[in-house]
């Protein structure tokens, strides 16, 4: 079981309270907040011993590390004993301990259905979504901890600047000079050609691919899957037409582009949405060596 | 202290669609969000875009069909609005490379959607809102926009004069997740709320856990009136054990609903003989529940939705991602197997009291997108018509707020015109509880110039952060899930009188219980315990004015049902409920709804489908 770290913040805003001088009613209040926490320390700790000794119980090892709390700037590993329910996902346990343990475990999330991206941890060693993992499918105890080739903000939070850095240094945004001359006609769109970019567009910028990538992690500057993915989105979209797309294989073909990539698969293995992405970045290469001979 | 002509609070498809056209009318704009832009819950929109596209169609008829949607509660000219630019907003999408699903000769597809008198949902596959979201923060990204994400805005700074029409919003107080920092954004021009729906008031909801309602809770308490708190959709297909989404374009496509006795029960039980499972949301929740209470419900608990008989191609092609969904999230194959799903809290029709420009009473403060009202839904919304409400209001708002002349708005905001008192006495006492340290901003500073107004702001927000933090009391999260829990046990689908009244008496005790709440995480660091106990004040607010409303509101019109009033009370309900948070004693009043459009009025008619 975790313990809360902040004993001594806790000590010292009691003693606060206690020699500041204060109206009965304030006192009153405080003396019943304190009972009221007392309580709820209680119960987590009651909670706690029954979750321990139940066998339904999911055990979980948390990363945890926080820059500021003392205590928690060498990072350490927590455990946390949840009730397990049917259908019960590694972001439910997470969010379970957290509410009922200790709130201040720290992880992104939102949409609870994979589309968000937020919550892409490395669990069992491997990188996933927490609300589309299942506990069940998972050894124990179920290790959690923040994405490898990150830096780690706090527990299993992790800085996403540079990979959003990378998303952004491929003109992810469509470009063409051909529109249809009517303001209310949409450009005309093969289904070939849609069903063509479908798995690229899926992405959720959830970082496991890159979080997965030795090259990456070896490489700062290197573009990554995701960002190769986005750009073989755009490229392969016929709507942007025969200049653009030369343009586009030119920024994949920088020196850290698509020839960095080793082909080691780990991206496709990891992403959680099913996009081939080392095939497109095997498609975008051979894109560029066609063009390339073509000036040739 | 941040410097801007626009700040966009929040940047899901309304936030992002008003800091394009701010941008494009020339104001220097921010975004401001607590989760970065392609987290937001636009995202996981699946179903479609209304768009009157063709030739066979017209915005007429998508107006009709939004009227009759709407029980007859949407403001004409907003439904106008929506219906009239839906169609150069669908194609703009386009034209920024969003992937719609596409027919033979390469145009966009359009399929059938519940309510709706023509197939006119353009869609891009059941993954829309996916797809809508990233193409337009493409377009952000293109055009340098610039974005404060994980900064999650605490307040607004408006003035305080008594009356709400005559303040001022001059920007925001933000709360920098990262680093803790508290700051100030000085919006010259004005701000745009656009911070999405409320779902986290419930706890079966298909909305994310970031919808808790920030922007409407800022924007009452500030002064503008909520408006229509008690039309709550419930979406009819949802997932029993998580509220994940299962698109209507389900039931589009020709998914069939049956009872425990394998009964296609919309057609054999009499709820839709024309439409069946097509008739429009709250009608089909209804009779979901309905099966269920009378002993027709799987484990007495859902129906079944079965497309197995639409064949894997054409599922593949159209509803791949519901696949994953009911595999991931409910352990379904939906090739091989009918599909569990219950009505879920879906979708909040009321919100922050809007004209059709997104303007609020009070001067320089918009909201555009589920936050706002309009009213484009009135007391339901037709699926498919979120996402374009989105891009038209949205750029509607980022429009005006940058300075565009957009001429003389037919709906009046404020106790203006032919607004009345309303004389419904609630057995429990609501509004503020006098307690300490929890009250929010009510009206702003006792100055009115902006930087003064802002820095008090800044003021009384690191106050409260740093009283959180440093005192000791209960957490948060048992206060959010009572309150949760009596919603969605008393406030939902069918709703009567007696279990409104305790509902309130139960939102009273959370309330008294928050006065006590405090952050156990000492940390200035991505503390999310802090974030989720500001936003547990919220969803507090919101609650008690969706029962007051549901309460006071004795009719059955739309999604709102009441056991005691079974019919819908045109000659004394064709009216908006509003409620002014009044510096913390709530008051409710009405507003009569706009029914005259442009060149017709829509007269009320009886609803079947």
């Amino acid at each position: 079981m975790s313990t809360q770290i902040p004993k001594q913040t806790e000590e010292s805003s009691e003693t606060e309270a206690e020699t500041q001088p204060a109206s009965k009613g304030e006192e009153r209040r405080a003396e019943k907040r304190r009972r009221a926490a007392e309580r709820r320390e209680q119960r987590q700790e009651e909670e706690a011993e029954k979750a321990a000794a139940d066998e339904s119980t999911v055990e979980l090892k948390v990363f945890r590390y926080d820059p500021q709390v003392e205590g928690k700037q060498e990072p350490r590993f927590d455990t946390f004993h949840v009730p397990f329910t049917k259908g019960m996902t590694v972001l439910d346990a997470l969010m379970y301990a957290r509410d009922t343990y200790d709130s201040s475990l720290t992880f992104r999330h939102s949409c609870r259905q994979a589309v968000c991206g937020s919550d892409a941890m490395f669990v069992n060693g491997g990188q996933k979504l927490a609300c589309k993992t299942q506990i069940s499918d998972l050894e124990e105890p179920v290790r959690v901890e923040p994405l490898p080739h990150a830096e780690v903000t706090k527990d299993l939070v992790v800085d996403m600047e540079h990979f959003y850095e990378q998303m952004e240094a491929v003109e992810p945004y469509f470009q063409t000079d051909e529109y249809p001359d009517g303001e209310l006609e949409e450009q005309r769109q093969d289904r070939a050609n849609r069903e063509k970019i479908k798995m690229s567009t899926r992405c959720i910028w959830c970082g496991a691919c890159m979080s997965s990538c030795n090259i990456a992690a070896g490489d700062n500057e290197y573009l990554g899957p995701a960002a190769i993915n986005k750009a073989y989105r755009f490229a392969m979209d016929e709507r942007e037409g025969e200049e653009m797309k030369q343009k586009r294989l030119e920024i994949i073909e920088q020196e850290h582009g698509v020839w960095r990539c080793q082909t080691q698969f780990s991206c496709t293995e990891v992403c959680p949405k099913d996009i081939p992405l080392t095939e497109h970045i095997q498609e975008l290469k051979r894109e560029a060596v066609k063009n390339n001979l073509k000036f040739w | 202290m941040y410097e801007h002509d626009v700040v966009v609070v929040g940047a899901g498809g309304a936030g992002l669609r008003a800091a394009i056209a701010a941008q494009e009318a020339g104001a220097d704009v921010a975004m401001v969000s607590k989760l970065h832009p392609v987290r937001s819950h636009t995202g996981a929109a699946e179903g479609g875009i209304n768009a009157a596209l063709r030739d066979a169609d017209s915005w007429q008829d998508h107006a009709y069909d939004t009227m009759k949607g709407s029980d007859y509660l949407g403001d004409a000219p907003a439904v106008e609005a929506l219906c009239q630019e839906s169609p150069e907003e669908v194609i703009r999408l386009e034209h920024w490379g969003m992937p719609f699903s596409r027919e033979d000769d390469g145009r966009v597809s359009q399929r059938p959607f519940g309510g709706l008198s023509f197939p006119r949902t353009t869609y891009a596959g059941a993954e829309t809102g996916h797809q809508m979201l990233h193409t337009m923060y493409e377009q952000v990204v293109k055009r340098g926009i610039t974005v404060y994400d994980e900064w999650h805005v605490m307040d607004l700074a408006v003035t305080d004069e008594d009356d709400p029409a005559e303040r001022t919003c001059h920007g925001v107080v933000a709360y920098d997740i990262q680093s803790g920092e508290i700051s100030g954004f000085r919006a010259e021009n004005g701000v745009i709320l656009a911070t999405g729906g409320m779902g986290q008031v419930f706890d079966h909801t298909t909305n994310a856990v970031a919808n808790t309602g920030d922007g409407v809770a800022m924007a009452y308490r500030a002064g503008v009136p909520m408006e229509d708190m008690e039309f709550i959709q419930f979406h009819p297909t949802t997932l029993p054990s998580t509220g994940v989404l299962i698109s209507e374009g389900v039931r589009g496509e020709g998914g069939i609903l049956y009872n425990s006795e394998g009964e296609r029960f919309m057609f054999e039980h009499g709820y839709a003989n024309n439409d069946g499972e097509l008739a429009s949301r709250d009608v089909v929740s209804r009779a979901e529940l309905t099966e269920v209470n009378e002993g027709r419900g799987i484990e007495d608990e859902y129906v079944h939705l079965d497309m197995r008989h639409l064949g894997e191609e054409r599922i593949l092609d159209r509803l791949e991602n519901i696949l994953h969904l009911a595999e991931d999230f409910e352990g379904a194959d939906g090739l091989t197997e009918p599909m569990p799903v219950k009505p879920g809290q879906h979708y909040a029709m009321g919100g922050i009291e809007t004209n059709e420009f997104g303007e609020t009473v009070i001067d320089g403060l918009y909201a555009a997108g589920e936050c706002a009202c309009a009213s484009v839904h009135g007391a339901n919304r037709l699926g498919g018509n979120a996402l374009p409400e989105l891009i038209v209001f949205g750029k509607r708002a980022g429009r005006h707020a940058a300075g565009e002349e957009m001429g003389e708005a037919e709906i009046e905001t404020g106790r203006s015109g032919n607004w009345q008192p309303a004389d419904y006495e609630f057995g429990v006492e609501v509004g503020e509880t006098g307690g300490s340290g929890t009250a929010a901003a009510d009206g702003g500073a006792v100055v009115s110039d902006a930087e003064s107004v802002l820095g008090a702001a800044v003021d009384r927000a690191q106050e409260r952060v740093d009283e959180l933090l440093s005192r000791k009391g209960r957490n948060h999260a048992e206060i959010r899930s009572a309150v949760q829990e009596t919603m969605t046990a008393n406030v939902n689908v069918f709703r009567e009188e007696g279990r409104l009244e305790e509902t309130l008496a139960d939102l009273r005790e959370a309330r008294e219980a928050y006065k006590d709440v405090a952050v156990s995480d000492p940390s200035r660091t991505f503390n999310t315990d802090l974030i989720h106990t500001i936003e547990t004040r919220n969803i507090l607010d919101l609650a008690e004015a969706l029962t007051m409303g549901a309460l006071a509101r004795e009719e059955f019109r739309g999604a709102h049902w009441r056991k005691e009033h079974q019919e819908r009370k045109d000659e004394d309900w064709l009216k908006h409920t509003l409620i002014s948070w009044n510096d913390g004693e709530p008051e409710l009043w009405y507003k009569p709804v706009v029914l005259e459009g442009e060149n017709k009025t829509y007269e009320p008619k009886s609803r079947s489908y």
